[in-house]
This record gives C-alpha cells, sequence and structure tokens, in this order.
C-alpha cells in the first residue's frame, strides 16, 4: 500500500509509530498529484515547497510529543477558504489574483493541529453549482469515470479526496455542495450545523446557509477532522458557543434504540431506480444493525428548490457587491467614470451562472418584489424547518438519497439551469434549516459511478449522524475500490 | 411573462452589471422559467407565518471592546487594483 493510499486514521498509526514520516506522506501525495491530476483537474495551486515545510515542522512537532490527529496529514483546501499569502481564487476570475493576508479560522487551526496544505482545489465560481463546471479554469473530473462530473460546488474537494491526491479536503456546503460532490465521486462528505464551525474567511456566497465541513475517505476520518475544525469563534457573530463534543466517541456499533426515519417525499418520481435500490439496502443494513426504521413525512419538500433559489441568491446579491474593483480582486483599469468601473469590473469579473443569480437575488428584494419573492420565501422557510421539528420528534435521524441520479457526463446540463437547480431538491433543505447532513457511499449504478447515502440530523446531533454513518459503512462493507484513473 | 427584457436592463443596472444584448436575450428567458418555477410558492398560505431568516437564531453577539491586532496599511492595500501607498486610487468622482 502507497503512503497515499492511507485513510487519515491509518496514516496517524503509522507516523505515530515512526513507520512513516510526514514528509514522506506529503511528498506520495504529491507525486500522486503529478500522475493523475493532469487527468483529474482538481487542483489549481499546489504549494508544494509550503507542504514540505509544513511536514518536516509537523515531523518536529511529532518528536516533542503532544501531537493532535491531523499532524502531518495532507489535505486539499477549497479554494474559497482564505490562506494567507496563497492565491484563493473562489474559481473567479474575479479574485484570480486575490492573496488574502489572512488565514480562515479552519486554516488557523488546521495549521495550529500541524495539518499540511498540499494546495487549493476547483470549485463552482464563488461556489454556485452542482458540477464545478462553473469554475472559471477548470472543470474537474469524476475520478471513477473521467468525462463524468465531480459535482459541486466543492467537485476539486471531492475529486482530489477520490482520486488519492490528499487525505482529505475541506470544502463548503450552501445547498450541498459537500454531499453532493461526495456522493457522487465515492466519499464521506458532512456539511455541519450551522454555527458550529466557524466561517471566518470562507469568501460569503449565502451566509444563512453557509458551512464548512470536511470530505474524507471514511466515517472515522470525518470524525478526526470534525473534531479538529468545530468551535466557537469571536470572529464569526454566527458561531455557537457550545461544547463541541468528541465525535470519536460516536464511532462504536449496535444501534438498538435509534430511531431511523425515511421521508416519503425523497423516494418520490425522478429517483434513479439504481439510487433508490442502494438506499433501500442502506435501510436494510442499518434494521440489521438494530435501528428501528419510521416512514415520516416532510410536507414542504416540494417547495424547498423554489425557497432556496430566492434565499440563496437575495443573499448573494447583496455579499457580492463587494466586488467593486476598489479594494481587491479584478478592476476594469480602463474604464473612466466610477460607475463605468463597477459596471466593466463586475461584468467581465464574474462569469455567466453568478450573473445570472445575482439579477434574481437582485430582482427578488427590490422594491415591489420584496414581499412577493424574499419574504414569501423566508416564510416557507419556517414551515420547512417545522417539518424538521415534527421529523425529529420521531425519528433521531433521518436517511435519504443525496442526488437523484449518479454522476452526469460534463456538458450534459450545462444549457438548462433549471433542471440543474432541480438536482438540488435532496440536499438544499437541512441549509435552509441549519440541521447536519452527511453523505456516506451506499454503492455503485452498473457504469460503476457511485451512490451516496444521505443522513440527516436535529441541529447539533452530529454524534447521531457519526454513529450511523460509522455503522452504515460497517454493515455494508463494501469492498476497497480504488478509481482506475485512465 | 414574469419579466420582460426591459426588467432585467433595469435589475442588471441596480446590480451594476452591463448585459450584451445576446446576454439580456438569454437571461431574460432563464430568469423568466425561474421566475414562473418559482411562483408555485403562490399556492401555500403563508398569511400567518413569521419569516426565517436565520434557521438557529442567536440574540445579540457582543464582545469585549477590546483593542486587537488588525492589518497593516501595506497588507491592507496590498491587494488594490491600484493605490498610491496610502489609499486606493479610483476614477474622479467630482
Amino acid at each position: 500500500m502507497k503512503p497515499y493510499e492511507l485513510t487519515i486514521a491509518q496514516a496517524m498509526e503509522q507516523l505515530a509509530s515512526g513507520a512513516l514520516s510526514s514528509r514522506e506522506l506529503t511528498q506520495s501525495c504529491l507525486e500522486r498529484i503529478k500522475a493523475v491530476d493532469g487527468k483529474v483537474k482538481a487542483f489549481l495551486t499546489v504549494t508544494t515547497e509550503q507542504a514540505l515545510g509544513q511536514a518536516d515542522e509537523a515531523d518536529r512537532m511529532r518528536t516533542r510529543g503532544g501531537i493532535s490527529p491531523l499532524c502531518g496529514v495532507p489535505l486539499s483546501i477549497k479554494d474559497l477558504l482564505c490562506t494567507k499569502g496563497i492565491v484563493t481564487s473562489c474559481g473567479s476570475r474575479m479574485l484570480e489574483a486575490y492573496v488574502p493576508p489572512y488565514d480562515a479560522t479552519v486554516i488557523e487551526k488546521l495549521k495550529e493541529q500541524g495539518a499540511v496544505i498540499l494546495g487549493k482545489v476547483a470549485m463552482d465560481e464563488f461556489a454556485m453549482g452542482s458540477s464545478s463546471e462553473n469554475c472559471a479554469f477548470q472543470v474537474p473530473e469524476n475520478p471513477w469515470k473521467l468525462g463524468f462530473v465531480s459535482g459541486g460546488s466543492s467537485g476539486g474537494s471531492a475529486a482530489s479526496v477520490a482520486a488519492l491526491e490528499c487525505l482529505g479536503s475541506l470544502g463548503s456546503d450552501t445547498g450541498g455542495s459537500i454531499r453532493q460532490p461526495a456522493s457522487l465521486c465515492g466519499i464521506v462528505g458532512m456539511k455541519p450545523t450551522y454555527g458550529l464551525v466557524s466561517r471566518y474567511g470562507l469568501v460569503a456566497f449565502a451566509s444563512s446557509l453557509d458551512q464548512i465541513g470536511p470530505l474524507t475517505r471514511d466515517v472515522t476520518d470525518c470524525a478526526l477532522m470534525m473534531n479538529a475544525i468545530s468551535g466557537y469563534d469571536l470572529k464569526d457573530s454566527t458561531s455557537v458557543q457550545r461544547q463541541v463534543p468528541d465525535l470519536n466517541e460516536s464511532l462504536t456499533e449496535g444501534l438498538q434504540g435509534m430511531r431511523i426515519g425515511v421521508p416519503r417525499e425523497y423516494f418520490g418520481a425522478g429517483l434513479d431506480p439504481e439510487v433508490r435500490s442502494v438506499v433501500n439496502q442502506g435501510i436494510e443494513v442499518l434494521k440489521g444493525a438494530g435501528a428501528k426504521i419510521i416512514e415520516v413525512s416532510l410536507p414542504h419538500t416540494d417547495y424547498c428548490v423554489a425557497v432556496y433559489y430566492l434565499i440563496a441568491t437575495a443573499e448573494a446579491s447583496s455579499n457580492l457587491a463587494r466586488y467593486d474593483g476598489v479594494s481587491y480582486g479584478f478592476r476594469d483599469l480602463e474604464a473612466k467614470s466610477l460607475m463605468d468601473m463597477y459596471r466593466e469590473t463586475r461584468s467581465q469579473g464574474f462569469g455567466p451562472e453568478v450573473k445570472r443569480r445575482i439579477l434574481i437575488g437582485t430582482y427578488a428584494l427590490s422594491a415591489g418584489y420584496y414581499d412577493a419573492y424574499y419574504k414569501k420565501a423566508s416564510q416557507v422557510r419556517t414551515l420547512i424547518l417545522d417539518d424538521f421539528d415534527r421529523a425529529f420528534g420521531q425519528c433521531d435521524v433521518l436517511i435519504s438519497p443525496v442526488v437523484p441520479t449518479p454522476a452526469w457526463k460534463i456538458g450534459e446540463k450545462v444549457d438548462d439551469p433549471l433542471s440543474l437547480y432541480l438536482s438540488d431538491i435532496l440536499t438544499i433543505s437541512a441549509n435552509l434549516a441549519g440541521i447536519p447532513g452527511m453523505s456516506v457511499p451506499g454503492g455503485f449504478s452498473h457504469q460503476g459511478l457511485p451512490i451516496g447515502i444521505q443522513l440527516q440530523g436535529p441541529h447539533f446531533r452530529e454524534d447521531s449522524l457519526m454513529k450511523v454513518g460509522y455503522n452504515l459503512e460497517r454493515a455494508l462493507n463494501l469492498p476497497p475500490q480504488r478509481p482506475k484513473i485512465s | 411573462m414574469k419579466i420582460t427584457q426591459k426588467e432585467v436592463e433595469r435589475v442588471a443596472q441596480l446590480a451594476r452589471l452591463y448585459l450584451s444584448q445576446q446576454e439580456l436575450e438569454t437571461m431574460t428567458g432563464q430568469l423568466d422559467t425561474i421566475l414562473s418555477y418559482v411562483a408555485k410558492l403562490d399556492e401555500l398560505d403563508t398569511q400567518e407565518v413569521r419569516p426565517t431568516t436565520h434557521a438557529f437564531s442567536l440574540c445579540n453577539a457582543f464582545r469585549e471592546d477590546e483593542v486587537i491586532c488588525s492589518l497593516s496599511q501595506a497588507e491592507a492595500l496590498a491587494n488594490g487594483p491600484r493605490h498610491n501607498g496610502e489609499a486606493f486610487m479610483v476614477p474622479r468622482i467630482l
């Protein structure tokens, strides 16, 4: 087994025993990137020198003792988390040359714990998209089948983990952007409860929905990364002050006493039969592990996409107003007047999907339309939250598909924005409700494309998701397959 | 029609964007499709429902009024597309 094939937990053991150094592990990942990234196209920036420097520092930290689980572990970072001194492009021409003067809080935490940052990975521009095809620079491909999407918007994160270029990644999830690519690439991805992980230094898309979370090869690694990034932060006023549990403790076998809800609206028409059968198999194995299965209803599911694409675009139109060409980012230097500078800068700097969403959001917030669109959507959001409250009165965790279909061909859905928006139907309600959600690998389609299973829980019950996810992983016992990247 | 080209032009102006004639035509069509779709929210009676702006509401995040380190002037200016070492430079406005 090559070092780059190790999970974080396995690498931790080898690093601790001295069988492997962080430099060797980091070099192994860098070589893997060199070998396969020309095809996978996950990395926008590879920070070879810094990574090796961090690896050496981690090896020194280790000899001093008292180290954290991520010490010396090489990771990739979605290119919308600010990394001091390293370009943070957000997949956009607008920020192509932006070098943040500070680290995001999650990056600060990873560095303090001795993690190694291999580089920054591709994503949909400003995290707007479900396939990473809106990236202004390159489109990452699915390691399981080149030419197919890796999902989005954290497509580079998912592709880099699935292609064994790094041991884990940080992404962000506004409407499914961690869980959906994790599902399409056959890895684990978690969107934490809103407020559990600091958003300071995350380039904002829709501030009431955005959350940072990990993408990893298995559930154990997910728990390790969650432990490393969770916690209150003074710099994020929406971060929540509460005790952060050690999620490792939830990784135990047996689900006796656990009630798992099956939301019937998530299994409607349009669900691919292979996806349905993978999820049904997941339900069966959980039953076998001792869980009680209950059918529940989330009656407003059908309205989620409409609510989401009004609230997310409204917040985006406001957040992205900051890109005016004045203090950072791209500017049209030819413009003669200030107004012309704003409009030229924004028109040249943003891609079509970003413009589309800014326009929808601006319209939904404009005088005369605010009540009909933004306020209405915010009211229906309350009904969606109430649905979850009722469901979690009956069960501890919800199980469902993540995406209605396996990955599709690059280019297949680019001309029809609404059909792509509708593919988010199963993930966006967790963001609207602020609850945690997780994607766990469930199986493969006949074409060899991965299919994930989604778990959702009440606010701050990541521990329940970990427990169910761990049992699901154990019971399904999928043979350790590796994508053949060719 | 939920939205006309003229309205899209007005919204683009509010959003500080220019749209070419072709972009305007494509965007109008796409925005019309999307706005027609979201109109399904009208099926629901929400007269008595309070709006949610944050899923997990917190009340007043205060902190002590302490001076902490911030970026130096040079760091703050470093990403500026045009600056004179003291301030960002923009086209003349007066």
